[in-house]
């Protein structure tokens, strides 16, 4: 399936990009990173959390959503 | 579902927060307000002084996380009303970057509510800050 991945702050300075479309066949989340971070070895070292469909999720979350997000650190306020 | 926009373009000026003020005038079951203002701080960083911090927001989910901190908060707290800016883009030391503005009847909805709102953004919103130094350096700032 094809996915949107976006990228914030820092992690759009690691990936060059800021948005991506991506073909996967990963099942889960985890899947995902680890194919992130092979494509994107600078992700290796970053503290990231994933938004799926604009909520966040835990590594073991079933990939089902179309909206990717790589978040960082939050700096609100 | 849209979610309101919450973000301004660059700093939140004293004029707006004026006017904010000004426009509750009519609202006269209030009795209490409590206002919290978040201004661009010139840390030191390795002798390097911060002179603004970008701003920038996953916007669609941002928004989203804005409405539900205000519905767990009128949930939790007896509020009149109730808003929130945030700024986009750069802003200034010295500049206002936040600003949560809380109504009540009585005052001690609005000392609580206030610390509650102000500590969900911080936690769960993903807003992005870019530190720029005066040497045009920069770097990627953690809320602590």
């Amino acid at each position: 399936m094809t996915i949107e991945i976006n990228y914030f702050g820092m992690l759009a300075d690691v990936t060059g990009c800021s948005l991506e479309n991506l073909s996967v066949s990963a099942v889960s989340i985890s899947d995902l990173k680890g194919i992130l971070v092979k494509k994107y070895p600078g992700l290796q070292n970053k503290d990231f959390r994933i938004a799926q469909n604009q909520e966040l999720v835990s590594e073991g979350t079933i990939l089902t959503g179309q909206e990717i997000a790589l978040l960082p650190p939050f700096a609100g306020g | 579902m849209k979610y309101k926009n919450v973000f301004i373009k660059g700093a939140i000026t004293s004029e707006f927060i004026a006017d904010s003020i000004a426009k509750h005038q009519s609202k006269t079951n209030i009795g209490a307000h409590n206002i919290f203002l978040g201004q661009v701080r010139a840390d030191e960083i390795d002798g390097k002084a911060v002179s603004a911090i970008e701003y920038s927001a996953y916007e669609g989910m941002a928004n989203k996380k804005f409405h539900d901190i205000r519905e767990a908060t009128f949930e939790k707290f007896n509020l009149t009303c109730m808003h929130i800016y945030h700024s986009l883009g750069a802003v200034k030391t010295g500049e206002i970057c936040l600003f949560v503005f809380v109504s009540s009847p009585r005052r001690m909805a609005v000392f609580e509510a206030l610390e509650y709102v102000v500590e969900a953004i911080k936690a769960d919103v993903p807003v992005f800050g870019k530190e720029l130094f005066e040497d045009e350096s920069h770097q990627w700032k953690v809320n602590s």
